[in-house]
């Protein structure tokens, strides 16, 4: 499960934010703090993974300490979709 | 009329009116009153006089959005020295850049005293240089106490309207910056013309989330309002970039009644808030939502409105200035009380021809919105290469002449006497004139506007020599808009000797981390190609229209 989350987000984050489809991001990757995605992005991504996945991201969770590659990402709405 | 005099003058006839609402996420706001402001205030200009900082001179202001940038900011000028606010570091640049821009600043602006954090009083004094100008670095936990001001006993009182009272950096991403120097004459003079453009009145309530180190945060975001003496609520872009919905929760709450956007921002407004954060909201405070700072678009205005009608957003609200730190700040506004005037113009016309006329037979169009008439006290020329007047509907330079212009860029007399032709100041943005109302049309220079940031593509190319990999000359970087944006999206293409795609995908990523790292610009597309794509002058100079038209059309082919 975990993996296809994962999966879902590389594709969306190459192919919507970085306009770059081919491109790979790994699963430990930093995304946030390395600056591959921008701030402006975020709230980008917030709505995608709420769309997608159908759990809450709120807005002060958007940050590297939160999450800051795809692996703890996917954990936290693995952790959701549980709880709902 | 100096600020203190008139900070002094509301401490005396409203001492527990607010001020600012300021606002954090995650903690109650907080009310500042006049009166708690000036203590603040003076907490810092008795730590500047104990350190020996003399009226005249300049303190640099490292502080994030609260209180203390607000106090030190106010404290600098009770104490008669000279703020500027320079960006706190963030996660996007890298510490080495931000280090060297801040040693750069230093060696120009010659500031006697840095304020920070104590946790980030070592890289500050990582930036110092033995013999440099600065004497004290002053941290926010050795404080003197606050207390209510002796304004017998503050140095700001004896300073005289035509002394600066802040330098105003321009947002270049790296190499030498212009500070523009302002007095408190020329800041008074733009707030009482722009103020007479708004009507500003004592029913006005200001919400912000505007950077103070940028001039639209600085002086429609801070100065007007406390100055005015009308309440700001004030967040931060930090904020306002993971919770837009929050600038519509203020002007519901406070019924706030003025802002000030930049166009990027009526798109992501539009686009990026859940109706579940906007349940039960009244917009109909709001008289005015002012574009400024990057082109106007109509169609941003319209996806504005359309996503905010329904909470009671008037069309009438959204409004365009147009404006830049060596003016103050506002050089036109429209009239408040109709929405901007929008003019349909001939594409080809204005591309080749330079004249803005009503497109014939269903020829390709484009719609011009404008940005108002000029202030009160700031007079419009439009020229040509030659300095001549084109005349209305014909685009040239935009220059202006105004009784509240900058003193100069600090130290900087070269640049100063370069900006200036016979008494106009030359803005480097193209418009036209049409029935008084300016329509600013584009940039004389290849600068990319990204977010209402400035951008140098030269700068940007520099960084991408630094990529091993990559060869000096053989980069280009501009702008394509992105409509869905409201915004320029920055492109960079970079030519290298592989024309192995893994290996070029590898550099593509080395280069947009650099670049981010050392200009803190995101950057939308990074294409790494083989030799000779990239498209050079007869004199070899890179030809940035030329590469763009380009890029452009591959892009359509690959749809």
């Amino acid at each position: 499960m975990p993996d296809s989350i994962i999966a879902i987000l590389e594709q969306h984050i190459a192919s919507k934010i970085l306009k770059q489809p081919n491109r790979r991001i790994k699963p430990d990757e930093a995304i946030i703090s390395s600056g591959l995605i921008d701030s402006f992005s975020l709230v980008d991504l917030a709505l995608f993974v709420e769309d997608t996945f159908n759990v809450r991201m709120d807005d002060s969770e958007l940050n590297a300490q939160t999450f800051d590659n795809l692996d703890q990402l996917a954990s936290i709405i693995q952790t959701r979709q549980k709880k709902s | 009329m100096t600020f203190s005099e008139r900070l002094q003058s509301h401490l005396g006839r409203t001492p527990e009116r607010v001020a600012v609402y300021l606002q954090h996420s995650g903690q109650p706001d907080l009310p500042i009153t006049y009166r708690q402001l000036l203590r603040g205030a003076n907490a810092y200009a008795r730590t500047f006089a104990r350190e020996k900082l003399q009226p005249g001179e300049v303190v640099i202001l490292i502080l994030q959005h609260g209180v203390d940038l607000i106090y030190s900011f106010w404290g600098a000028v009770l104490h008669g020295a000279i703020p500027s606010i320079m960006p706190f570091l963030t996660e996007k640049l890298s510490p080495e850049r931000y280090r060297a821009d801040l040693a750069a600043l230093i060696s120009v602006t010659k500031p006697a005293a840095v304020v920070t954090y104590p946790e980030f009083e070592a890289e500050v004094r990582a930036a110092l240089k033995h013999g440099d100008s600065v004497r004290a670095v002053i941290v926010t936990n050795k404080l003197e106490l606050q207390a209510d001001p002796d304004f017998n006993a503050l140095a700001g009182m004896n300073r005289s309207e035509n002394d600066i009272v802040l330098l105003q950096h321009s947002s270049g991403t790296t190499g030498l910056q212009k500070g523009v120097a302002l007095s408190h004459r020329a800041i008074f003079n733009q707030l009482d013309a722009y103020g007479q453009a708004l009507n500003l009145n004592n029913g006005d309530v200001i919400v912000s989330w505007l950077p103070l180190y940028h001039d639209m945060g600085l002086i429609a975001g801070f100065l007007l309002p406390i100055l005015s003496g009308v309440p700001l609520v004030l967040s931060s872009p930090f904020e306002w970039v993971r919770a837009p919905y929050k600038l519509m929760q203020s002007v519901s709450q406070y019924k706030g009644t003025l802002s000030w956007l930049p166009n990027f921002a009526y798109n992501f407004c539009a686009q990026k808030i859940r109706d579940r954060s906007l349940e039960g909201l009244d917009l109909s405070s709001w008289r005015a939502v002012i574009n400024c700072s990057e082109p106007v678009r109509w169609e941003s205005h319209q996806a504005f409105y359309e996503r905010f009608k329904s909470y009671g957003l008037k069309l009438d609200a959204l409004q365009c200035s147009y404006a830049m730190a060596e003016n103050v700040f506002g050089v036109t506004q429209t009239d408040l009380s109709r929405p901007p005037k929008v003019e349909e113009i001939d594409r080809e016309a204005f591309m080749t021809e330079r004249v803005a006329r009503a497109p014939v037979n269903g020829r390709p169009a484009m719609k011009m919105m404008s940005s108002g008439r000029p202030l009160a006290n700031t007079r419009i020329r439009v020229l040509d290469e030659h300095g001549r007047d084109v005349g209305d509907g014909k685009i040239g330079e935009i220059a202006l002449q105004s009784d509240c212009m900058l003193t100069g860029y600090y130290n900087r007399p070269d640049a100063t006497k370069k900006a200036f032709h016979d008494g106009w100041y030359l803005t480097g943005d193209y418009g036209y004139v049409s029935e008084g109302e300016v329509f600013v049309s584009g940039r004389k220079k290849d600068m990319i506007i990204v977010g209402g940031k400035n951008v140098y593509p030269q700068d940007l190319e520099s960084l991408t020599y630094e990529v091993p990999g990559v060869h000096p000359g053989r980069s280009v970087a501009f702008g394509i808009f992105n409509d869905e944006a409201g915004t320029e999206d920055v492109v960079i293409i970079a030519e290298v000797d592989s024309e192995d795609s893994a290996e070029q995908d590898r550099i593509a990523d080395l280069i947009r981390r650099h670049v981010t790292k050392n200009s803190a610009i995101a950057l939308r597309h990074v294409k790494v190609v083989g030799p000779k794509w990239i498209l050079k002058t007869s004199s070899g100079k890179t030809a940035r229209s030329a590469n763009k038209e380009k890029f452009l059309k591959e892009l359509e082919l690959q749809g």
